[in-house]
Formats: C-alpha cells, structure tokens, sequence
C-alpha cells in the first residue's frame, strides 16, 4: 500500500476512538507505548485519559506517578507536565490492574447476597483461581476496562494486555468465560452433588475422577461451582457486554511489536487472529527500530574503506600525543561496530517491508540510548509516532 | 545431595525468563550443546507455541518427542496427553475407553485448580528424570511469571487434595525438583531494565518459596564492549570538527553515520552495563551468570542456536 492510502495518523485514530488496547509479546514495549499514547492523547486532545496498565516497569510507574497505588485510578499531577515544559489540554490518569482485587469487586457485584459472597470468597479454589489463573488475569482485564468505560469517566481509556502465553487468549476470556459457565458439562460435573438422589457411582467417569482426585476434592471444586453459579446470570451478561464492547466502533486495537523474529511472528499471527475476529487493528507500532543511517549503502562501502586501510588513516590523522595502533584500532571498531548493525538493520527493513502490507497505521520508534524515566520522555517517545 | 559442579551434569534444567529474552534459544542451545558432547538428550517446549521445532530445525514437535539430530529429540507439552499417558500407566485404563468425557471434566477441574494442569506438565518431565529415559531434560518453560506456578503445582496439590492418586504422586515430584544434584533452574535475562527486575525478583522468590536450585543465570543479547576507558577518550575526540575533516578526507566520504552508529553502540552498552552491575550485586557470587553476545544474524534457527550453544560452551570451560 502507498503511504498516502494509508487511513492516517495515532494522532486520528485516538481522536476518533474510546478505548485503545495494545497488545504484542512481552518485552516489545507495550506498557511504555500505551502510557506514550495516553500522555500524547490528554496533552494534544484534551478530555480525560486513562492509561490502565498491568504491570508497568518501576521507572514507568514513577514516570505516571503511580507508585503505591493498586486499583485506585491517579491523576497525573501537573507538576509532572510543568517540569516536561508542557502545558497539557486534558489530565492524564493511570491505574495499574490489581487482579485479585478485582475478581473480589466482581464477585461482591454478582453474588445473590452477602452470604454467598463470602463463601465464595473464602472458597480455598477461588483463591486459588483469582490469584493464580492465567485466564483469570485476561478476563478480569476486559471486564475492568468495561467498567470503567460505561462508568462515564474518561473520554479514553489505554489498556496495556497482560503477559499472557499466547497473545490471542485474552481476545477470547470474555467468550470462554460465558462459555465456562454456560457449559452442559459444567452441570454434569455439579449434579451428583446438587442432588443425592443421584448415586455417584452409577456414573463411570465420576468413578475414574473419584480414583485420582479423592472425594473431598471434587467436592470442593463441586462447590465452587455451584456457588459461581449463583452468579451466573450477572455474570454471563457481563461478558457478553464486553465481548460487544471490543467489537464497537470506538474500539481497537494497537499491535506492538519489535523487529526480532519472534516478537514479530506473534505480532503477525495477532494481526491475524484480529482479522478473524473482526476486531479493529488501529495501527502497529515498531518499537526499538535501528536508525536509517545504519541502511545508508555509502556509509557500509566507507565502512569498508575504514577496516581495510584502518593502519594508513590512522598515520595520517593521529595527534602527536597518540599511538597510530590505538587509533587504527578505534577506527577499525568504529567500522565493524557499523557494519554489525548495518546487516541487522538491512534485515529489519526487510521485514517492516513484508508487515507493511497490512495495517493502515504503522509507527517505528528509534532505539532510545536511555530507559523512560519520566513524563517528558513518555512525550518524547510519544511525539515520534503521534502524526 | 550437592549440585554438581558441571552445568550438563544434571538431569533436569528448566529454563525460564521474562517474554522475549530469548528463553528458548537458550533452551535450544543448551540443549545441542549437551547433545554435541555425547549426552543423550530431550528438550521440551512447555507452552506449545512451536517455536522450539524453528530452533532446531526440526519440523513440527508433538507430545511423542521427535529425532532433532545426533543425541538430540524435541517435545512439545501437552497436558491432555500427559493425562492419558498417566491414566494408561497408572489406573491401567484401557486407552481411548471414557477418556472423552474425562478430558472434559478436567478441563473444568483444572480452571478451578490450576495446579492440576500444572502438574501434569511438570508431572511428565519429573516422571522422565526418574524412568532415567535421558541424561539430560532442558525444558523450554513458561515466563518468570508464571514459573513459580508451574514449579509448586506439586505442593499447592497437596494443600488442595488431601487424598487420591494424584496426591501420592507429588511427594516424589516434589523430591525430584529439590535435589540440586539432579534439578537446576536457568533464568535467562536481557541486559535490560524489566528482565533484570525480573531476574532479580524470581531469584528471592525462589529461595523464599521453592526448594529448587537456581542452576545459573544466562545473559542473552550481551553488546560487544567497542573501547576501552583511553580509547573511548580517542573515540570521543573524532567527533571534533578538524579531526572529524581529517578523517573524512582520507577515507574519502562522510564517516558521520559511522560515529553516529558507533555512539549508539556505546551508549547502548553502557546502559546495559548498569543493570547487569545491579543484577551481579543482587545474586551475589554464588549463581554463575553466563554471557552470551547479541548475535548480529539474520535470524532464528539451527545458525543462531548453534551461535549461543558456543558461546554457552565457552561460558561454561569447555
């Protein structure tokens, strides 16, 4: 596609949209380019932006002024935006996801009544289930991200997607989730202890489950599910409502990735997953991208020159108080260093080449020689990718 | 029983690390390196995105390990065939009778107690290391995150379930990932910020919460060092305008890119050079930490992961 195709800018597509998750493989950036998206969106638009993250690098925590806080959304104070020299139209807010916290809020909104709460809450395999499973974290993410959204307090929300171990599964939480609880099998797992009429062992599998878990443990998991499914309606109608919110017109969905073979074949297969789910891809964002001048073919051919005759320019050029030697041997460096990089760079390129056929949006951020470590470097960053 | 002194000569190393550090590069690598010098050995992806195969060049890796060259054979997890693997072996169930309706149910018994998936993954390595099938498991494992999950399934079962066959399998389990003599943790790490935090983090965790031996720490994508301390003074006076001309005169062409390319190689090196000083001071010097240098090649496969298995093998004295 021709650059001038292409649908636009991060600068249009945040004006145009109310929530933003990115997603990509771990350690690509995805925190730091939402909390970037974010602080850009509430200093050029205006209104009130949250960035919700989930587990941001300390420096980034401090970089939102979020340390110490759980689930409680903060403002950014101004004074941050005063020292980055930047007057800012709207505020910016961060939260950083607390998921047990957040499965405790769920239960006490959907349970019948506050005694089930509380057996639900002191249930050893909720515990287990809200703290530990995989699943658990992504779904509580989208559900999260609802409620903030329908509570009417920001203009738009930046989520930053868990670490999960494929990409794509907390696109389908919301689904399995309804699915889960939905499920015939589900029933059929609860009914013998629902009703003592029915004996046990008439069933076979219940038999081989008895063998390897003992009694006591599907008890248990029994009544976990019977008391999760005193929930169920509450529940089942809250996943379909973030289901459907993913899907609406002010969402979507900001891939990130960097040019690494393998964050970048997840990105690829993500793109994909988006396609097939019909959800929006906004734009793909390239994080630590090697600089154009590592492709300048004049440069690699100086390279060149410089390792061969490496001895000769250094005659020439060092200072009296120098050894030739160390200088040829800087120089030689220097060269190498150059093109090292240069044959990682051809290759990145190469492969922006092949992603580009894809997205509308696509951003490349610049190798940054020092780690984020405040809000002015969040609008640097910011700034590369925003028009 | 004590480690031994030998990396290799354990039986079991599980490898993990923050996402995309290069876990399974490393994985690999330690695993051709191993199989190069004669043992007998299985690496084994845990999350069965099917990277692995990439690595070693070796098609697609499945539940049954697969030949993946001389001394060496690839796996994929899977927790549903470990469970009938388990019931064929342990109940002596005639296999495909029932299993149906019983992968269903553990579906649903494994979302409400995660452990016992969990020990099914790890259940299946561990049962590999006492059937003595190999010399040696590395295991490709799930991220920093989520590791001490997959590493003390064994004794959350034992909290949850009180009796029942799956409660007497995890008393050998858990013997088996507490001996150093036989089972060792790798974290690989990037000289980064987040992944040296990580690192950091999982190591007192380890010590706090498990019983398992952090083996060595594997330093991934280390940049070269360009200069030392009198050179990068020499380095730095290019930059001035009359020498920079000189230069630029008698290569014949604007040497700007490459000064430009090699600051950013040195600032780039430096940063790092922080937070590998934090994590050196943070494990002390009990832990090995092995270096292995960012690898300027064109991509994953048999070339890089033979690339880091040398690096490791000189890390290691070989």
């Amino acid at each position: 596609m021709a650059a001038n195709e292409r649908a636009g800018s991060l600068e249009q597509l945040l004006a145009a949209k109310e929530i933003v998750v990115t997603c990509g493989s771990g350690g690509v950036g995805k925190t730091t380019t939402a909390a970037a998206l974010g602080a850009m969106a509430a200093t050029r638009h205006g209104g009130r932006v949250l960035v919700l993250t989930v587990d941001p690098a300390k420096r980034l925590a401090n970089a939102l002024g979020l340390e110490g806080f759980g689930n409680v959304e903060t403002q950014v104070p101004t004074a941050a935006f005063k020292s980055a020299d930047v007057k800012p139209r709207g505020e910016l807010w961060a939260a950083m996801l607390d998921t047990r916290q957040s499965w405790d809020d769920l239960v006490h909104r959907h349970a019948p009544d506050t005694a089930t709460e509380q057996a639900i809450l002191d249930n050893k395999l909720y515990q287990n289930f809200a703290g530990r499973f995989v699943q658990s974290h992504d779904y509580i993410a989208m559900e999260r991200l609802y409620e903030i959204h329908t509570s009417g307090r920001y203009d738009l929300v930046v989520v930053d997607t868990p670490p999960t171990r494929n990409a794509v599964d907390f696109l389908d939480a919301p689904e399995r989730m309804e699915e889960f609880f939905t499920s015939r099998f589900l029933r059929l797992l609860i009914a013998p202890y629902r009703s003592r009429l029915v004996s046990m062992a008439s069933k076979p599998f219940y038999q081989v489950a008895d063998r390897i878990l003992g009694t006591q443990f599907l008890q248990d998991i029994a009544e976990f599910f019977i008391l999760f499914q005193s929930m169920y309606e509450g529940f089942v109608e809250r996943a379909r409502a973030v289901s459907t919110l993913l899907r609406d017109k002010r969402s979507t969905f900001i891939v990130v990735s960097t040019l690494e073979a393998a964050p970048l074949n997840e990105a690829e297969f993500f793109i994909d997953e988006l396609r097939a789910r019909k959800l929006h891809l906004g734009a793909v964002v390239l994080n630590k991208v090697l600089p154009t001048y590592f492709l300048d073919a004049n440069a690699d051919r100086i390279a060149d020159v410089l390792v061969e005759k490496a001895t000769q320019i250094s005659g020439t050029i060092a200072r009296p108080d120098e050894n030739p030697a160390d200088v040829a041997r800087v120089l030689t460096e220097v060269a190498e260093s150059f093109l090292r990089f240069s044959v990682v760079a051809q290759r990145e390129a190469e492969q922006r080449a092949e992603l580009a056929a894809s997205p509308d949006v696509m951003a490349t951020v610049p190798y940054f020689e020092n780690d984020i470590a405040d809000l002015s470097g969040l609008l640097r960053l910011g700034g590369k990718i925003w028009s | 029983m004590d480690a031994p002194a030998d990396l290799l000569d354990r039986r079991l190393l599980i490898v993990t690390g923050k996402g995309g550090v290069g876990k399974t590069t490393v994985a690999a690598a330690l695993g051709q390196l191993a199989a190069d010098r004669g043992k007998r050995t299985l690496v084994c992806e845990l999350d069965a995105k099917g990277n692995l195969a990439a690595f070693l060049e070796c098609g697609p890796t499945k539940f049954k390990e697969r030949e993946a060259g001389p001394n060496l054979w690839a796996m994929s997890m899977d927790p549903e065939e470990s469970l009938k693997e388990y019931l064929s072996l342990q109940l002596r169930l005639p296999l495909l009778v029932k299993i149906g309706p019983l992968n269903r149910i553990f579906e649903y018994v494994a979302t409400a107690a995660p452990g016992v998936r969990e020990i099914l993954t790890i259940g299946k390595v561990a049962w590999e290391v006492r059937e003595r099938n190999w010399d040696l498991i590395v295991v490709d494992a799930v991220a920093s995150g989520h590791i001490i999950g997959q590493l003390t399934a064994a004794q959350s079962i034992n909290e949850l379930v009180s009796v029942g066959l799956i409660r007497q399998q995890t008393d050998w389990m858990v013997e088996i990932l507490g001996d150093p003599s036989l089972t060792g943790l790798i974290i690989t790490a990037t000289p980064e910020e987040m992944p040296v935090n990580e690192t950091i983090e999982l190591s007192a965790r380890l010590e706090e919460e498990t019983n398992i031996d952090l083996a060595a720490v594997v330093i991934n994508r280390v940049l070269p060092e360009l200069f030392g301390r009198r050179e990068e003074e020499l380095f730095a006076s290019l930059n001035d305008a009359d020498r920079k001309a000189a230069l630029d005169a008698a290569v014949g062409g604007d040497t700007d890119a490459l000064l430009k390319g090699a600051s950013l190689a040195v600032a780039l090196r430096r940063g790092s050079a922080e937070h590998l000083e934090r994590l050196r001071e943070a494990l002390g010097k009990k832990v090995p930490m092995l270096y292995v240098p960012y690898q300027f090649v064109r991509g994953h496969g048999m070339r890089a992961t033979r690339q880091v298995a040398e690096a490791l093998s000189s890390e290691l004295g070989y």
